[in-house]
């Protein structure tokens, strides 16, 4: 029997997203599964962006908030380190300070953050709420102006709120994060709603919620399995967006990224772990379908570059 | 590929004489193809019927095991591509490689890790299950020292042994060959030898080639030698290779029964720096890896892959569950707490360890929601004040306690007033909404 390499063509192709404008940069744009290169092609490396915050990270674990001292208590001089000593391709600032139960900032200083950053910096800015529906509403539509003509990436527009936040990104040019609650139907439902009202699909990434290893990664990984399947085999276009895989948020609040090792010995080193947990959930979004991942410890993103070197070369 | 009904009818004697049980032989081949019966109710059936039958209804991937007793590695048998389609059948092993070359104290350190690496997640016991033990000295006598070193230290652990001199391959195997190793193996220049050596000792044997088309060539002329239990090489080795190789042969076991390739895959994923090396070895559970083989078994990396292995092999149908009922934590006494949660597996396991940390004696009534979680079950309807209630007074629960308090999670505080007016004579008191908030909650409790 001779062998015949089952290879897999595909009708349909993953959207091509540019971001930013200076140091402008592209992902998605594939016609097969993830680094599938041998039967298709695959244009671009998947983005990873570094998180930030517009208040303090008082609330992530030693570990990482460590490697910010010093420059984390600004959200612009954090921006900065992230682009000129941790060589950052992308930058997510999260207005984690709106939230009503935080420090519950006003759309003002939101709008205040974002410029400030967008002039700090030259690579493409994510700009992500505080995940609160109402609030969102309001901070995301004052920042879409703010951050006008820099051609970043809003989000997530859920549910409950993406009528507002799909106004604005529309009308500031920039992309939009759709975000629905790991349900492939629920995902494809709401790109569907963004996209009837005018906003184009070319322009949306999907953000089907993200989940830390060992808290339903398995969930997460399945959906993003079963968005790309139906992207490349059923040419399905409100399907085609890249997808988010929102890590660090998800990682560094479980127990795993936090236990010291004199409480939990059988788990070893605090901080290789932690940050072995960061990027093996990276690495598993990656291989399941993620074009563009958000992460919080340089050396896990450093490790999971690596990786992308590795599956890409 | 499974064959079909009529296709199996043209195979059988077509004499309809009733003897296997069924009217005619077209109802027993239908039977057969629904595999609700067995080709050996037909006294008549011809041999190369059998023959032809029999390969049809093997699995795509051939299950191959190594090791023995309790500890025995199963392999293969997967069914499908993507984990939503069907759960993943046998997770991959992962092995740690010790060479030949590296001093005594080093090898002996390698086992210890192996022999702690257990620990327990959500119920399963996790470790590193297999020692591949690598002839880098092409030394047949250090060989033989140092298999027999580990193989006296590790007793139960499955052992890989890897060389590619069939010399060396005997020297070992007669020392371990009842323990069932992987003898890792053949290549194009001693399949023979390894063939008849693997046969001999009756164990599992390793095939590498360099390409899936020299593997597969490589695999038949090995099975035509009659050693059928094998696992596969394709040489990969760069994240690249791994995705494509194991991919196509997945693909052509599968959807080509193409039997050249229908057996399981080992991967080797060592690397310098120990966080890459584990994304590779969770690229190869992620992407149809049987074996993993490691460089080191540090516990903060077994963590993660343990984890990894376990949430891409569960059943995405089934959610893992726990049994219905309330579970003592410590010693609880009649005035101890009593908490309240839902049998998913993730979740039980979560608050009973905080719960645990807490150092308060408790119970915590596990309710069966299907295996959801607090939030899910509750959105889903199968967490309801209602059925709470219900539940409580069926547990007999209230013959074991002095009080009357019931605590709830925080997430679901909504439902404190309907399970008081439920429950009559009882207290609802709401718990902290996430779990790491128990211990100091409960302590608060006590003082
Ligand atoms: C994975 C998931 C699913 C999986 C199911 C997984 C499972 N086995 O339960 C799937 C995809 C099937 C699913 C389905 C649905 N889901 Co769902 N799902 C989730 C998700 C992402 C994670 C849930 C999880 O595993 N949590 C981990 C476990 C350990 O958490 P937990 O059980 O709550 O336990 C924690 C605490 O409650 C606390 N705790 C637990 N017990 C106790 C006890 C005491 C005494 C105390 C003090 C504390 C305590 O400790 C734990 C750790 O801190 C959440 C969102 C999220 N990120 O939380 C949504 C979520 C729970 N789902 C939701 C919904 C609405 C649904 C659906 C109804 C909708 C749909 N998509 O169709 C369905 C219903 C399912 C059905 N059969 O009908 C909503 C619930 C909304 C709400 N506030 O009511 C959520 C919150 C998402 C959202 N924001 O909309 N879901
Ligand atoms: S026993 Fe065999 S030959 Fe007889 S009816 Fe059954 S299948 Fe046909």
């Amino acid at each position: 029997m001779a062998f015949v390499a089952p290879k897999e063509t595909f009708s349909g192709k993953v959207f091509e997203v540019t971001i930013g404008t200076d140091k402008a940069i592209s992902f998605g744009g594939e016609n097969v599964l993830p680094f599938h290169s041998f039967e298709g092609t695959v244009p671009h490396r998947p983005v990873i962006a570094y998180e930030i915050q517009d208040v303090p990270p008082e609330d992530w674990p030693e570990t990482v908030r460590s490697v910010y001292e010093g420059v984390s208590s600004d959200p612009v001089s954090w921006a900065r380190f992230c682009e000129d000593k941790l060589n950052a391709k992308a930058i997510a600032l999260r207005l984690i300070g709106t939230h009503p139960d935080r420090e519950n900032k006003g759309p003002e200083e939101a709008k205040k953050v974002v410029s400030d950053v967008l002039s700090a910096i030259k690579v493409p800015l994510i700009i992500l709420g505080s995940n609160h529906v109402e609030k969102d509403s309001e901070v995301l539509v004052a920042v879409a102006e703010a951050a006008k003509d820099r051609n970043c990436i809003i989000g997530k527009a859920q549910e409950g709120n993406y009528k507002t936040i799909t106004a604005a990104a529309m009308a500031h040019n920039h992309k939009l994060i759709a975000m629905s609650e790991l349900d492939i139907n629920l995902s494809k439902q709401l790109n569907i709603l963004i996209t009837q009202m005018g906003f184009p699909k070319e322009r949306l990434i999907t953000d089907p919620m993200c989940s830390a290893l060992g808290y339903g990664i398995e969930y997460t990984y399945s959906v993003m399995e079963r968005i790309r399947l139906a992207a490349l085999t059923q040419n399905d276009a409100v399907m085609q967006p890249p997808l988010l895989g929102d890590v660090g948020t998800y990682v560094w609040k479980v127990k795993e990224t936090q236990a010291s090792e004199t409480e939990l010995p059988s788990w070893g080193s605090l901080k290789e772990r932690s940050i072995t947990w960061e990027a093996v959930t990276a690495a598993a979004m990656l291989v399941a379908g993620a074009e563009l991942l958000i992460m919080r410890h340089p050396e896990a993103v450093v490790a999971v570059e690596r990786f992308i070197d590795e599956l890409m070369q | 590929m499974a064959l079909t009904g009529v296709e199996i009818f043209k195979l059988l004697p077509k004499t309809n004489c009733k003897k296997c049980g069924h009217p005619t032989c077209l109802a027993f081949a239908m039977k057969l193809a629904q595999r609700q019966a067995s080709l050996d109710q037909c006294p008549d059936v011809s041999e190369e019927a059998k023959r032809i039958l029999g390969e049809a209804s093997a699995p795509p991937i051939r299950p191959v095991s190594f090791g023995s007793g309790d500890r025995t590695l199963k392999m293969g048998e997967e069914m499908v591509l993507f984990r939503h389609e069907k759960k993943f059948v046998n997770p991959a092993a992962f092995a740690v490689e010790i060479k030949d070359t590296e001093s005594d104290d080093r090898i002996n350190s390698v086992v210890e890790d192996v022999l702690s690496s257990e620990i327990e997640r959500v119920g399963q016991k996790l470790r590193i299950d297999a020692i591949l033990i690598n002839n880098v000295s092409g030394e047949a006598s250090r060989f033989e020292a140092v298999v027999k070193n580990v193989s006296e230290k590790a007793p139960n652990v499955p052992l890989i042994i890897a060389t590619g001199n069939p010399e060396a391959a005997e020297a070992t195997l007669k020392i371990v060959a009842s323990r069932r190793p992987l003898l890792y193996g053949a290549n194009k220049d001693n399949a023979e030898q390894m063939a008849n050596i693997a046969k001999t000792y009756k164990v599992p044997l390793g095939v590498k080639a360099d390409g899936l088309e020299a593997l597969s060539s490589l695999t038949e002329k090995i099975k035509s030698l009659g050693v059928e239990d094998l696992v596969i090489d394709s040489g990969a080795m760069k994240a690249k290779d791994i995705i494509e190789h194991n991919t196509l042969i997945r693909r052509a076991a599968l959807k080509k029964n193409f039997k050249p390739l229908g057996y399981p895959v080992i991967n080797f994923c060592q690397r310098e720096d120990k966080i890459l090396e584990a994304l590779i070895a969770s690229l190869g559970v992620m992407k149809y890896s049987s074996i993993v083989v490691l460089s080191s078994v540090e516990k903060w990396k077994n963590l993660s892959l343990f984890t990894l292995r376990q949430n891409i092999y569960t059943d995405p149908q089934v959610p893992m569950q726990v049994e219905q009922k309330v579970y003592k934590i410590g010693e609880p006494r009649p005035e101890s707490p009593l908490l309240i949660t839902t049998n998913f597996s993730l979740t039980y396991f979560i608050v009973s360890g905080e719960i645990e940390n807490s150092k308060v004696p408790s119970r915590l009534a596990v309710m069966d929601c299907e295996g959801l979680s607090v939030l899910t079950a509750w959105a889903a309807g199968k967490f309801t004040a209602a059925k709470i209630a219900q539940f409580i007074k069926e547990s007999g629960i209230e013959n074991e306690i002095s009080h009357r308090e019931l605590i709830i999670p925080g997430y679901v505080a909504i439902l404190s007033g309907a399970i008081e007016e439920k429950l009559p004579g009882w207290k609802v008191t709401v718990g902290p909404k996430e779990a790491n908030g128990i211990p100091a909650f409960l302590r608060q409790r006590m003082s």
